[in-house]
């Protein structure tokens, strides 16, 4: 490790008053040798600096600003994203308590007022109460409502404006705040209505209730926007909390996990969590990774295979080696990849983007010339409360909220799903770009096939005992590292044959191998360590091996003791699943295409083992790039899959690059969606939700649009001269209120999204 | 026509073309970061039913950091978002949320809240 890499700390400055102290201190820690860079934040209270390690630690710049005349904050060992995310979440808490409480009080007040202003319409009640008496009882009881209940859109409303910014409060507040402003003269100035033939007439009810609606709407839309975050929740809530550190005197202690640190050996019992990303040193065990790669059976782990935090021990006893912590684990990394993918826009949003910025002023304009018109054009005894009803009317329907909701909640629902499901999607755009996707290409090896060869034949001469022949074989090559050895190895393991110690190793460059296993000389190789040791095959053996060399296998031969005893073909074999996801594919209308660098005749014979009815062969690495634009030359819309770097290309200039496998390093650039499970049960995944979110999307804009579309109109009384329609202010706040909340809902359905 | 309509007619056109001038075309005040030793460009920016300054102008190529400040807790502003630079961020009430991005290239990006009712934009130079 290059130990003169900068590092960058961020400190808490205390006492600064002003700029200036701002200035001093920054000055005093960039003179401080090693010191590269210093940036401190009078604002925040932050100095952030970049150091060389060697030359200067956290505890010198400390220094430095304490010989400045300030003081540095100790902070709380690293607090981890999941207590950021539980700060936020108390907060959160506290105000949806608080928002629930103002609906309340304004529910319980409007149940009064309702009642009271319909005494109005019995004539012979009217007789026997003051009507004066009744509206300043109405104006009381309205009061509470408009400064606690609905004190959040006036100042909000103020604080917008501004900023030359209107929100959805700013409607509320004008709509309602007309509406109460008309009432409260017709309270306090009766006379200067009736003199002009005007009948006082109050609204108090529909400024209460107009704002107990909003106030449902909001508190309906709180609890579901809650939901849609609730993946990236779930993901921080796997985080191990403690690790049982082995120390180097060998006892074991539990550490809170922020405090464990790279190098540490740490051991995990069975049914525990793996506390964060390292390699297995000692024990074996299976693992639960379908938190992290949403595969559902449990992975073997040896020595030397990597681990990761959050996955839980299923069976053995293990310690593993940290080689990640905090924000470079995969955990981490994946839930940074979901928190950017939903931050992002989708390209389908665009549009009411541009609609929702002008949406507003726009509203107001029309709800002034609504006034207008109705002042204009009503006879003169009805003209003032007309207009103000349909303005108070459309400045509440048109709240534009459900607008702005439609593309980032099915995108947080979605994209939190993926992760559920292993599938991890960069942005909202390639997730737009999946759902277009006609044509599926794959590279063969890794992605339809394993990627590594195995043992698919294994056949011993007559008379020979089969088992202990591959007994024999494997002890070899355990000690060999050539990597169709291990293939041979792993299929002896399987057989979970006893391992027999070999002696007298000796490799044999382009060639094979040879051992001395319980006293007899084991050789296997090639063809060419055949000849070279002029050892003869039996017939059998001999036509066996010519028919799998016809097949595209790779072939081993196996003599004990300068007699040839038995042959091995090794092949890059096809997944289990591979076959059944290119069906589901086909059955989507999407067609799939294999690409291979094999010849014609082995591509052929995987193509037709899955289905592929086109493929194209021989192609060299450097041409994978090619191949997408041939297709897109078709006119197709291509989704790539390929398995890693040597993909890379491809994968970026693909319409949607899908990177399989990307197990050990999520920071796959070139790819728009990273499948973390290694099969193309992945893609199907991936298709199909993207599939699902893009028409919960289009039909979430559909409502939010015909919504305010046909809501307008309506409410500015277009529909009154022909059929004498005329939306009440109270109906328009209620479909308002449930608009956001039905767009949410419809987006939330995403989670009961199943992968086939 | 009576007077009264007339003066109607004429207050709601004026109040409507008031609107629009104040909100479409009206000048906006442009802040340009202020760049520290580091090269670190930092912009305090306060969340009070939209974002003071909103308009930033920064240069290309070094790294910016936005502290956004929020003074309300009006459940509009909660949700901060930049989606050119894949950001969304929960911004506190009354805590400043710092929020670091790297421009790469010139240009016009916007923020906006959770409901794209608040803006501003960051101007890349
Ligand atoms: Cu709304």
């Amino acid at each position: 490790m290059n130990t003169s890499a900068p590092e960058t700390t961020t400190l808490d400055i205390e006492g600064m008053t002003c700029a200036s102290c701002a200035a001093f201190v920054e000055k005093s820690l960039t003179r401080t040798p090693g010191v590269q860079s210093a940036l401190v934040n009078y604002a925040t209270e932050k100095a952030t600096v970049q150091y060389l390690p060697d030359q200067a630690s956290p505890n010198t710049l400390k220094e430095a600003v304490v010989k400045a005349g300030y003081g540095v904050t100790e902070r709380a060992p690293d607090t981890s994203a999941a207590d950021r995310q539980a700060a936020i979440d108390k907060q959160k808490a506290q105000a949806y308590q608080q928002l629930k409480r103002r609906f309340w009080v304004a529910v319980g007040l409007s149940v009064v007022i309702m009642p009271l202003s319909m005494l109005m319409l019995w004539p012979a009640l009217m007789q026997r109460i003051n009507m004066q008496t009744l509206n300043y009882l109405l104006l009381l009881l309205t009061l509470p409502v408009l400064l606690y209940s609905g004190r959040e859109f006036y100042a909000s409303a103020w604080n917008g404006f501004r900023h030359r910014a209107a929100n959805m409060d700013t409607l509320i507040a004008v709509g309602t705040g007309a509406a109460f402003l008309y009432s409260l003269a017709a309270t306090v100035a009766p006379g200067w209505f009736t003199n002009r033939g005007l009948m006082p007439e109050v609204y108090y009810d529909t400024t209460a209730t107009i704002i107990a609606l909003i106030l449902l709407g909001k508190v309906l839309e709180q609890r579901a926007k809650t939901q849609t975050s609730a993946a990236i929740k779930t993901l921080l809530g796997l985080q191990a909390k403690t690790a049982r550190v082995v120390r180097p005197g060998g006892q074991e202690i539990d550490v809170p996990i922020e405090q464990v640190q790279l190098h540490d050996v740490i051991v995990v019992r069975p049914g525990e969590k793996v506390a964060t990303d390292g390699v297995l040193l000692e024990g074996t065990s299976a693992v639960d990774e379908a938190m992290l790669t949403g595969e559902s059976l449990p992975v073997e782990k040896q020595p030397g295979d990597p681990v990761f935090g959050a996955t839980l021990n299923k069976t053995g006893s293990f310690r593993f080696r940290v080689t990640k912590v905090g924000a470079d684990t995969m955990l981490a990394q994946i839930v940074k990849l979901v928190e950017d993918a939903q931050g992002s826009r989708a390209p389908i949003q665009r549009l009411a983007d541009k609609v929702s910025a002008i949406f507003v002023p726009t509203v107001i304009v029309i709800a002034i010339l609504t006034f207008v018109l109705w002042f204009d054009l009503a006879p003169v005894e009805s003209r003032l409360p007309l207009a103000l009803v349909n303005f108070v009317a459309v400045l509440i329907i048109a709240c534009p909220c459900a607008l702005g909701l439609a593309t980032p909640t099915a995108i947080m629902v979605s994209t939190g799903k993926g992760a559920e499901h292993g599938v991890l999607i960069r942005s909202a755009e390639a997730l737009e770009k999946a759902y277009q996707v006609n044509t599926v290409l794959l590279d063969k090896t890794g992605t339809i096939t394993r990627g590594e060869p195995a043992v698919t034949d294994f056949a011993a001469a007559p008379g020979q005992d089969a088992a202990r022949l591959l007994q024999l074989v494997a002890a070899v090559e355990r000690q060999s590292e050539h990597p169709l050895a291990a293939a041979v190895v792993r299929y002896a393991d399987a057989q979970h044959y006893t391992a027999l110690p070999a002696t007298d190793f000796r490799a044999v460059a382009g060639h094979g191998a040879a051992a001395t296993v319980e006293g007899q000389t084991v050789l296997i190789g090639n063809r060419r360590l055949l000849t070279a040791e002029a050892i003869a095959l039996t017939p059998e053996l001999e036509t066996h091996a010519q028919q799998l060399l016809s097949q595209a296998k790779t072939v081993l031969y196996v003599a004990i003791d300068g007699q040839g005893v038995g042959v091995l073909a090794v092949a890059d074999t096809v997944r289990d699943t591979s076959a059944a996801a290119i069906r589901q594919l086909q059955q989507q209308g999407i067609e799939v295409v294999m690409m291979t660098g094999d010849n014609p005749q082995t591509a052929a014979a995987v193509a037709g083992q899955v289905g592929i009815t086109r493929y194209f062969a021989e192609v060299l690495p450097q041409d994978k790039a090619s191949k997408v634009l041939e297709l897109q030359a078709e006119g197709r819309t291509v989704a790539m899959v390929g398995d890693g770097i040597n993909d890379a290309p491809a994968l970026a200039l693909a319409d949607i690059g899908l990177a399989i496998g990307a197990g050990t390093d999520v920071a796959m650039e070139a790819a728009g969606i990273t499948l973390m499970r290694s099969d193309l049960q992945g893609v199907v995944t991936a298709i199909a939700l993207s599939r699902q979110t893009i028409r919960v999307i289009r039909q979430n804009l559909f409502f939010a649009f015909i919504y305010n579309t046909l809501g307008i109109p309506v409410a500015a009384g277009l529909l009154y001269p022909v059929f004498g329609w005329l939306l009440s202010p109270m109906l328009a706040a209620g479909a308002m209120a449930l608009s956001s909340v039905s767009v949410l809902t419809n987006s939330l359905r995403l989670r009961g999204f199943t992968a086939r | 026509m009576d007077t009264t309509e007339i003066l109607v007619t004429l207050g709601g056109l004026g109040l409507a073309a008031y609107v629009i001038w104040y909100f479409f075309f009206s000048t906006r005040h442009i802040t340009t970061a202020v760049s520290g030793s580091g090269g670190i460009q930092a912009v305090a920016i306060t969340v009070k039913g939209g974002y003071s300054p909103d308009v930033i102008e920064v240069e290309w190529g070094q790294p910016v950091q936005l502290s956004f400040y929020r003074a309300e807790d009006n459940s509009c502003s909660e949700e901060l978002l930049i989606p050119d630079f894949s950001i969304r961020r929960e911004l506190p009430a009354f805590q400043t949320t710092l929020v670091e991005l790297l421009p790469q290239q010139a240009g016009r990006f916007e923020f906006t809240c959770g409901m794209g009712m608040l803006r501003g934009s960051l101007v890349v130079k």
